[in-house]
């Protein structure tokens, strides 16, 4: 294994630009551990192969020209497979997009390839971003590296065991209720969802359009920010692109790395957020962590967020409802799978290309959706979550008024086993209690590790949440602790995860038949390996 | 709102996968009821959380309309439409019947 791959994007567009590693060798490291790697842990859907050569190529000849590069030039990064790619497949890991081509791209991958970043693939996810472990990907699940047989979290499990398992530096997620946090949480790695409307969403592809958001994927905070910086601002073809110029990310991140200390922070601990309920690692990481903030001079305080516990009820009626809306575009017709038989209508058609094309979370979705929103029930159910939703907001707003920062536990349990969920929604949708509340209120939130819980060695992670369009106050304090716990741990936690990969661990994990997108016209227009 | 437990029978799933354009499996149908009642039963309380003068959020952050100029923007071309097309002929997305013998 290359030892290039360990290092974080800072260092890595360091060595790149100082011309000590070419961005030709930085990504034929990356496809060769994903190579290594990818078959256990099943992280990309696509790998762009012999095309991130070529872009890699590219840069390399432009350095050596002397031209002009952005600092992250010749990076490779990863990209959930919800954001849409001229070049590659963009799926949303559903069956109903299988193979599909968009015509353009996603305009936080038409910055970073303006920037020079090197596309390495697309990540795997659950279906449409619809759940919180990746097993509802129509291609098959994604498995965490820190133990094989359980869960990367979701819906952006590929993006982070991605990145956790050195096959990417950083990549792109999406967050509608905790799909960056949550698998950050649960694979050691780092993730930001920015502030709603920090980051444009035009070309991704739509789970609920007042909830997602589009965010980086890392191991380190500075990597985060890096990205942030790159993917972030005003876009006018995203009509809720807030039009406000932003600070540098980086910056902020620099310098809380740089002072590690929090004096004068104020840090509110949400109540509602670390209950019974929680695991006893978890809770004793969280703790620890708290301890080493107030050590470091931050002021920490409990605070009340009484409606918090409503949120995943609100949550659940309101992304439905909108997801219904947004699903009803795969209609066969324009794009996507489509399923003729002899003699049927156009509206038959559209019935059987979604029954076949769709999995079972997304039904079930696009039904309860539907139903929310239906004449007698929408008052009722989606009237009433939308009030929760302004409860919610009142709750941000006065907690902010007494802290600079919330924080919680990044999920209520380290990952758990695949397969103990996946056939009970409810159970499933728990998982997201702790992050549901900012995406209602459209507050930015950012999950980064903190150790492991004692009980059985897996990651636990922090949620550090500010107010909207504070986003540089996540990275400021994220930086600090991270420095601080980097410091005790002798470096990132991540050092600490199980070898991948060469001699195959005990669990053999069998091809599924029929798991992986099957290769066709169409399917891999770049010379891409899968 | 009625206090009843909420019950989403096997009609009404039927009656929604019309709606939502979705050929269900009679299996799919008569498992849906069952966890969609269990769903709605788990997330209905919103109902009772809220009183009447809190006002309805639809967005998380106030946005002005942004008007820009009326210039032509970003925009594919026919051909880009089409290419995702399951199936196009003439410039045109290619359909079967519209309407069924009985209609």
């Amino acid at each position: 294994m290359s030892e290039l791959i360990r290092w974080s994007a800072a260092e890595l567009a360091e060595r790149l630009t100082a011309g000590d590693v070419s961005s030709v060798e930085a990504v034929r490291a990356h496809v060769d551990r994903i190579a290594e790697v990818d078959p256990d842990v099943h992280a990309f859907l696509h790998v762009a192969g012999d095309a991130a050569l070529a872009r890699a190529e590219q840069i390399d000849r432009q350095r050596a020209d002397g031209a002009e590069l952005g600092p992250l030039a010749g990076v490779p990064i990863a990209i959930k497979d919800v954001l849409c790619t001229k070049d590659m497949p963009s799926t949303a890991a559903s069956r109903i997009l299988e193979g599909w081509i968009p015509p353009y791209d996603a305009t936080p991958v038409a910055r970073l390839r303006a920037a020079g970043l090197v596309p390495l693939g697309k990540t795997n996810m659950d279906e449409f971003a619809m759940g919180s472990s990746t097993e509802h990907s129509a291609y098959g699940p994604t498995r965490n590296p820190w133990d094989l047989t359980r869960i990367p979290g979701g819906s952006g499990g590929g993006s982070a065991a991605a990145v956790a398992a050195f096959e990417a530096p950083v990549a792109l997620g999406s967050d509608t209720g905790g799909s960056i946090r949550q698998p950050a949480a649960v694979t050691g790695s780092v993730g930001v969802k920015p502030t709603y409307g920090g980051v444009s969403r035009f070309g991704a592809i739509a789970l609920a359009s007042s909830l997602d958001q589009v965010g980086p994927v890392s191991r380190a905070v500075l990597d985060a920010a890096l990205i942030h910086d790159v993917i972030g601002g005003h876009d006018p073809l995203d009509a809720t692109s807030i039009p406000d110029a932003w600070p540098s990310m980086a910056a902020a991140a620099r310098e809380g790395a740089a002072s590690g200390s929090l004096a004068g922070v104020r840090v509110g601990v949400v109540r509602q957020l670390n209950g019974d309920g929680f695991q006893a690692g978890v809770r004793q990481r969280f703790a620890e962590a708290l301890e080493r903030m107030a050590a470091a001079g931050a002021e920490v305080v409990e605070v009340e967020a009484p409606n918090f516990e409503h949120a995943i009820s609100a949550y659940y009626l309101i992304l439905p409802a909108e997801a219904s809306s947004n699903l009803a575009k795969y209609d066969s017709v324009r794009f996507g799978l489509r399923v003729e038989q002899a003699g049927s209508t156009t509206e038959q058609m559209m019935a059987r290309s979604r029954e076949a094309g769709f999995g079972p979370e997304v039904k079930r979705r696009i039904i309860l959706g539907t139903y929310a929103l239906s004449a007698g029930y929408y008052d009722a159910y989606y009237g009433s979550a939308q009030q929760v939703r302004t409860l919610v907001q009142r709750d941000f707003d006065a907690a902010f008024e007494q802290v600079d920062v919330l924080v919680s536990p990044s999920t209520p349990t380290t990952a758990f086993p695949l397969g103990q969920k996946v056939d009970d929604p409810m159970a499933m949708y728990l998982n997201d209690v702790t992050t549901i509340p900012a995406n209602l209120a459209g507050v930015p939130g950012m999950g980064l590790p903190i150790g492991l819980a004692p009980e059985d060695g897996l990651p636990v992670g922090l949620q550090i949440m500010a107010p909207a369009r504070q986003d540089a106050r996540l990275y400021r304090v994220g930086a600090v602790v991270e420095a601080l716990l980097e410091a005790e741990w002798g470096g990132p936690l991540l050092a600490q995860a199980p070898q991948l990969g060469g001699t195959r661990s005990p669990l053999q994990f069998a091809a599924t038949p029929g798991t992986a997108p099957a290769a066709g016209t169409g399917t891999e227009p770049d010379g891409g390996t899968r | 709102m009625p206090d009843a437990p909420a019950v989403i029978t096997v009609a009404d799933v039927q009656h929604l996968a019309g709606l939502s354009r979705i050929a269900l499996s009679a299996e799919e149908v008569e498992h849906l009821a069952g966890e969609l009642t269990q769903i709605v039963e788990s997330v209905r309380r919103v109902q009772q959380v809220v009183t009447p003068d809190v006002p309805a959020t639809s967005h998380p952050l106030p946005l002005e309309g942004a008007p820009r100029p009326d210039v032509v923007g970003l925009v594919l071309t026919q051909e880009q439409v089409l290419s995702g097309a399951p199936a196009a002929r003439d410039g045109r997305f290619v359909v079967p019947a519209i309407l069924g013998e009985e209609q």
